[in-house]
């Protein structure tokens, strides 16, 4: 990902949801793409497959993939978003799980069958051996029963089953990459616990590189190798987990990183708050978008210019300008 | 006012709930006969002393909001009772009292809602809804109502020139204040907040935690947190207690029940947490199966099926609570010889 830019044209004025975010997976890595709500995660990943809704659309940047076989990297950016190149990529090579599994199956139509189609457009497979396989799928992602529970309809899964029956979905067609945006924030923890193990197995079984995107600092420390830490559109920071975690230098993820109760210790003191809330988008502040709320604010430079990317290992890098006075034109 | 000789003597207890049961009826067929009954409640029983803040933790349709809304008669209860210190001392049992004397108790017992943009009238103004109970409760004059408003404004962060705009110009932060601001305008004795902050940010949530707790020692609030998240339970109360399938299972002080579970239910919620530190990474332990439906819940102890521990016993006979040790209640019939794994 280079320099993307996704801009909505509202009457009200234009929202710059996406603001020149650049990151990168490798094969077989975890990328996780942390932030609140507003800043631009899931839009991102969506852009990426060309799932905006309008008038959402990339104004600039490149979405280099490398996809399979011998063809090298393409553009997905500049791919038809309709063309059989970007059809073949979403959800074949390309797949995503979504937050609400409820929402993301059809209500009138049986599980098995939602799945069954998945296979057929990506793979060459007769009806029959495209239920064989839905069934080895679903018993893969620990469905019980899978030989009936292929017949039944949405509402007659849980929560977590049907989460379970996305991600086998989402496996159908072996993805190089898997999306997953927020797949266990409407689980149960200890749901929550099962389908995360359940997405660590597969991605170490079948190699695929997962885009992992969440709120929750928890969830990340557990699941990614790299974190990318997003705020109103922009990346602040982002670096493999533990330098993040243990070093943060982007105030935004200092203070992030404090504000979350902790598990351990018996301590109660205060927790440490970010002033304010975030700007409504329409309102995003000049310069640095987090200088309004941002303790280390320098006047006269944080509101004026938005801040480069400066290095702080080779892969971690952070946009503040603590750490260096470039700034983006 | 209705005094029982059965409601407990000692001054610091606030809340005294005792074997509320809330079971709605399942019914079915042409002519709706109850065909069964979800037992969303089942027999709860826990106390709260003044000042206190006890946090009520389980997953989604463990009971936990019901026995709120029971709480606050917001539902009627099938059975059991819920004893109240009113401020001139008499207990009050609130199941018992007639409908049209709730308002008295309502006054002392008022609520925070999870959701901040669905609990507040979008076409009221916040002077409106801030000044709504003082209304119903007698203040008439406006000046002495918004003056009132202003203060509870101020004492919640907010600031007063916001008082005649509506919700929708507000964060989700600043509306969870205004909610918080309209429980307090009758100086209640006893807060019951569903899940306060679930819906907000994380630099939010640290805000309105950090809130919750100020006005709890200044005001010397009582509060019930009803909350799925360990960490945010953690943070704020003083004792817990863990619901399955409509039951308490176990009941500690807070530092005691993390770091040392008896309950395999709380050790498993516990073990379920991912700390947000990449070094404990692998720590989680995965609980096999799922939660089972409050309409058919299994025999024994509800959560033989998914116990690592379960034996013979636990599949026939339900365990009731015991004390193992003072100030704590497990429903558990291994709790004396399990060794589980709490969090430091």
């Amino acid at each position: 990902m280079e320099g993307l830019k996704v801009f909505f044209e509202l009457d009200e004025g234009l929202v710059r949801a996406v603001d020149g975010v650049s990151f990168s997976v490798d094969q077989g890595g975890v990328v996780a793409l942390v932030g609140e709500s507003g800043c631009g995660k899931t839009v991102t990943v969506r852009a990426m497959l060309h799932l905006l809704d309008p008038p959402g659309r990339i104004v600039e940047g490149r979405v280099l993939f490398r996809g399979d076989g011998v063809g090298g990297v393409e553009d997905l950016a500049g791919l038809d978003p309709d063309g059989p190149r970007m059809r073949k990529v979403r959800g074949g090579e390309i797949s995503l799980i979504f937050q609400e599994p409820m929402a993301s199956f059809s209500p009138v139509h049986t599980v098995g069958s939602q799945i069954g189609e998945a296979i057929r457009l990506h793979r060459d497979m007769t009806q029959r051996e495209a239920r064989a396989e839905t069934v080895r799928l679903l018993s893969a992602v620990g469905v019980p029963q899978p030989g009936q529970r292929i017949d039944e309809y949405p509402y007659q899964f849980s929560g977590g089953m049907l989460q379970r029956a996305m991600i086998a979905m989402a496996l159908s067609c072996r993805p190089r990459i898997l999306i997953a945006d927020e797949p266990t924030t409407a689980l149960d923890v200890t749901t929550q616990a099962q389908i995360l193990a359940l997405l660590r197995r597969l991605q170490k079984e079948t190699g695929m590189a997962v885009i992992f995107i969440t709120h929750n600092l928890g969830v990340v420390a557990e699941m990614a190798d790299a974190v990318v830490v997003m705020y109103l559109g922009a990346v602040v920071e982002k670096g493999p987990v533990k330098a993040v975690y243990h070093e943060p230098r982007h105030p935004y993820t200092q203070a992030l990183l404090k504000s979350i109760p902790p598990i351990r210790g018996g301590g109660r003191q205060r927790l440490a708050t970010i002033a304010g809330s975030i700007p409504h988008p329409l309102m995003r502040p000049s310069g640095c978008p987090f200088h309004p709320r941002c303790p280390r604010f320098m006047p006269g430079t944080c509101d004026a210019h938005e801040p480069a990317t400066a290095s702080i290992a080779s892969d971690h890098e952070v946009s503040c300008f603590l750490y260096g006075d470039e700034h983006r034109t | 006012m209705i005094s029982s000789p059965k409601a407990d003597r000692n001054e610091l207890t606030l809340l005294d709930v005792r074997g509320l049961k809330k079971h709605f009826p399942v019914r079915s067929g042409f002519l709706k006969r109850e065909v069964g009954a979800v037992r969303a409640v089942d027999g709860v029983s826990f106390r709260i002393a003044n000042g206190q803040t006890m946090g009520l933790v389980g997953e989604s349709g463990c009971g936990k909001t019901t026995v709120a809304r029971c709480i606050l008669r917001a539902v009627d209860p099938t059975s059991g009772e819920v004893f109240f210190r009113m401020r001139n001392g008499d207990t009050v049992d609130i199941v018992a009292m007639p409908a049209r004397q709730l308002r008295s108790i309502r006054r002392d017992v008022q609520m925070v809602f999870q959701n901040p943009f669905t609990s507040l009238n979008p076409r009221m103004t916040v002077m409106d809804i801030v000044g709504e109970p003082l209304l119903v409760n007698g203040m008439r004059d406006r000046k002495a109502r918004a003056d009132r408003v202003a203060e509870l404004l101020r004492l919640v962060g907010l600031r007063t020139e916001y008082m005649r705009r509506f919700p929708h110009a507000f964060s989700g932060g600043q509306r969870q204040r205004i909610g918080i601001a309209r429980a307090l305008a009758l100086h209640p004795r006893l807060l019951v907040a569903d899940e306060p902050v679930s819906a907000l940010d994380v630099s939010v949530q640290a805000q309105i935690l950090n809130l919750t707790k100020e006005l709890q020692e200044r005001l010397r609030l009582t509060v019930l947190f009803v909350s799925h998240d360990l960490s945010v339970i953690r943070h704020v109360c003083d004792h817990v207690a863990v619901m399955y399938l409509g039951r308490i299972v176990e009941y500690a002080a807070t530092d005691e029940l993390f770091r040392a579970p008896r309950h395999p239910y709380t050790a498993a919620l516990l073990s379920a947490v991912p700390d947000p530190d990449p070094r404990s990474r692998g720590r989680i332990v995965v609980t096999e199966g799922e939660v089972p439906s409050p309409a058919d819940p299994p025999p024994g102890c509800h959560f033989h099926p998914r116990c690592p521990h379960a034996v013979a016993r636990c599949r026939t006979e339900t365990p009731m609570p015991w004390p193992p040790d003072t100030g704590r209640l497990v429903a558990c019939h291994r709790a004396g010889d399990l060794k589980l794994e709490g969090i430091e």
